[in-house]
């Protein structure tokens, strides 16, 4: 207890080094523990996208690059697929639901999504949750548009305003379906999840706006009205991709094969869990070099820690004599070495967590401002303590340094140390 | 009773061909205070470490208190000095990041013996100071604004308090001025006879030795 005292006395007296050193683990504890919280986030984030979908169907290409277009609104589709194979998959006895996806236009930079009501019943993200409406209702109608969070917020768009679609997904594309404007009918709430970057319109539109072009231009001299268009036949012959929920789970696997030797039609349907694991695998790998990086920091810290403790060696000669000479064993001014270096670490550990903490909270409407991705809340787990109590046990294993060199000399100056 | 005894004591540094102590014989009774007059290099510092009990003779014996150093592990040595010994330096004898006070009371937190002598550590620290001339006022100063002769009373304080048997005194003096040294002396011997302990002062200024009730020529006793 009065070694703790001594420890803690010593330690104000050298207050103005002592707070640099514990700033300098406070740091580089909250970028660690800072790293890996955000990684855990952008993993959550990554597999929240799509939830309760048994499988997704498209052309056949790779799973990933198959869920990167369908799921993520990233990369193209090298091809559609048939309407009658979509139709055919959709009746079969094991399929619950589908919803079919149509992608290829944009708007402002944004994807244009053409699928129909059953998206907004049926897609789920995060832990099983629905879409919400913001505002507004799914859309009824060929030129309906419901938007995403992000879309309506960047854009300022409001129910009933009108938005022109642009051909292809480039977000400078000159080529607008001008003469059919959408209505928003709807803004949904923000997911976190691609859903917010996305215009969501009917099947039937995304077939009316290219009814009189060809090959990615209009057809000259032929232009079809927005309403006549509407009166068409505006069955598509082909989507990009479509969503499929099973009625039991476990057939997945099998309706996965027998697609995949779906004769008429070269399919892939991939399932969104293994398919998500395989991509954060692949994109995944800067965790490590992120862990690295942090490890080494904190590294820095320590080593600060122990240059400090080192130069105060010299200073601190005669204050090991006096305690020597009260009684001290040479045991104790060892531990008292270790003693200091542990406290330090503790609270550099505590600060940075609190760092760490205030930061989030401070940068929370910022980050969700910027990148629509909502940060939760940092607190401390168990794995967040169980890494502090490591930094703690680094610091009195680098202490043992001065220590033994604090532990040796006591022996040999015993009382008659000459400044 | 003899406070302190030394019996055939021999010290030799590792790696060296002489012995730096060679002392047949030397006591000294309780309440005799002795004087240790030595030259710097004639073993004075290595006889310091041995009286403490960090260090230990070559060959030959220490028995301090009737106890024999020789019988003790380190670890009971540094107990022993924490009991029975005050502990006095030429100079920088203070924690300066204690008060006074508690640099005083330091000693009864490494022995339980010398606080159970204390009773109320602060009261005793307090009484102590106010004896060796530093009031109330003074006791409330921070340690770095003491000049030297006042620092090595609070010294002396120190080593006394928890009246330990044996005060060893390194050159306590030779950082002070001609009458600052005559009254901190006085207050030195003062508090020691009044509790009954035996200093053991050393140093090389002939000047100081008049005072003492023996002197000890190490030159004399050290047959190196």
């Amino acid at each position: 207890m009065i070694l703790l005292k001594l420890t803690w006395q010593s330690l104000w007296n050298r207050r103005t080094t002592l707070l640099l050193t514990i700033l300098s683990i406070a740091i580089s504890v909250s970028l660690v523990l800072g790293v890996e919280y955000i990684r855990k986030e952008a993993r959550q984030s990554f597999m929240n996208t799509i939830s309760d979908t048994d499988l997704v169907v498209g052309a056949r290409s790779g799973p990933v690059q198959l869920l990167l277009y369908s799921v993520f609104r990233i990369g193209n589709a090298t091809n559609n697929i048939s309407w009658d194979s979509y139709q055919e998959i959709a009746q079969h006895k094991w399929v619950k639901w589908t919803v079919p996806l149509s992608l290829g236009d944009s708007h402002k930079g944004y994807r244009v999504l053409g699928t129909n009501t059953d998206y907004f019943t049926y897609y789920r993200y995060a832990d099983k949750r629905e879409l919400a409406f913001l505002e507004g209702k799914p859309f009824a109608g060929v030129y309906g548009a419901v938007l995403g969070a992000e879309v309506a917020r960047k854009l300022g768009y409001q129910l009933g305003d009108k938005i022109v679609i642009a051909h292809g997904a480039g977000s400078t594309s000159f080529s607008e379906h001008k003469n059919k404007p959408f209505t928003v009918s709807g803004i949904l709430k923000p997911t976190g999840t691609a859903v917010d970057r996305t215009v969501h319109v009917t099947l039937e539109g995304i077939e009316a706006i290219h009814i009189d072009w060809r090959a990615g231009t209009p057809i000259p001299g032929l232009e079809v009205s927005a309403e006549k268009a509407a009166s068409m036949n505006l069955q598509p012959k082909v989507i990009t991709a479509f969503l499929v929920g099973l009625k039991t789970r476990t057939a997945a696997f099998r309706l996965q094969r027998e697609i995949n030797e779906y004769k008429p039609e070269a399919l892939l349907a991939t399932i969104p869990g293994i398919a998500l694991s395989e991509l954060w695998r692949a994109i995944g790998q800067f965790e490590v070099v992120l862990r690295i990086i942090t490890f080494f920091v904190l590294i820095a810290g320590l080593l600060g820690m122990l240059t400090t403790l080192l130069t105060t060696l010299n200073e601190r000669r005669r204050e090991m004599a006096i305690l020597r000479a009260v009684g001290v064993p040479p045991s104790q001014v060892f531990f008292l070495f270790v003693l200091e270096a542990v406290i330090i670490a503790v609270l550099g550990g505590i600060l940075g967590m609190l760092l760490l903490g205030v930061g989030i909270l401070l940068s929370q409407p910022w980050i969700a401002e910027t990148y629509g991705f909502y940060l939760r809340t940092w607190l401390p787990q168990t794995n967040d303590w169980l890494l502090l109590s490591v930094v703690v046990g680094l610091a009195a294993l680098f202490s043992t340094l001065p220590a033994w060199i604090a532990y040796r000399r006591s022996l040999q100056d015993g009382l008659t140390v000459k400044i | 009773m003899n406070v302190i005894e030394f019996a055939n004591l021999r010290y030799r540094w590792k790696g060296q061909q002489q012995d730096i102590l060679n002392i047949a014989e030397l006591q000294i009774r309780k309440g005799e205070h002795a004087f240790l007059r030595g030259e710097s290099g004639s073993g004075k510092t290595t006889l310091l470490n041995l009286l403490a009990g960090i260090l230990t003779p070559t060959s030959g014996h220490i028995r301090m208190l009737d106890n024999d150093f020789h019988a003790m592990k380190s670890s009971q040595r540094d107990r022993f000095r924490a009991d029975h010994m005050g502990v006095i330096f030429q100079q920088f004898n203070l924690l300066p990041y204690l008060s006074i006070i508690d640099n005083v009371s330091l000693p009864c937190h490494f022995s339980k013996m010398r606080k159970e002598r204390a009773g109320d550590i602060k009261a005793t620290a307090s009484r102590l100071l106010e004896h060796l001339k530093l009031d109330n006022e003074f006791q409330q100063r921070p340690v770095t604004e003491l000049s030297v002769g006042q620092q090595q009373r609070v010294a002396v304080a120190r080593a006394l308090i928890g009246k330990p048997e044996i005060i060893i005194a390194d050159e306590p003096t030779s950082a002070l001025d001609t009458n600052t040294r005559n009254d901190f002396l006085s207050l030195l011997f003062d508090e020691a006879e009044s509790q009954g302990s035996t200093i053991l002062f050393v140093s090389h200024d002939p000047y100081i030795a008049e005072r003492f009730p023996r002197v000890i020529e190490l030159e004399e006793v050290n047959q190196r």
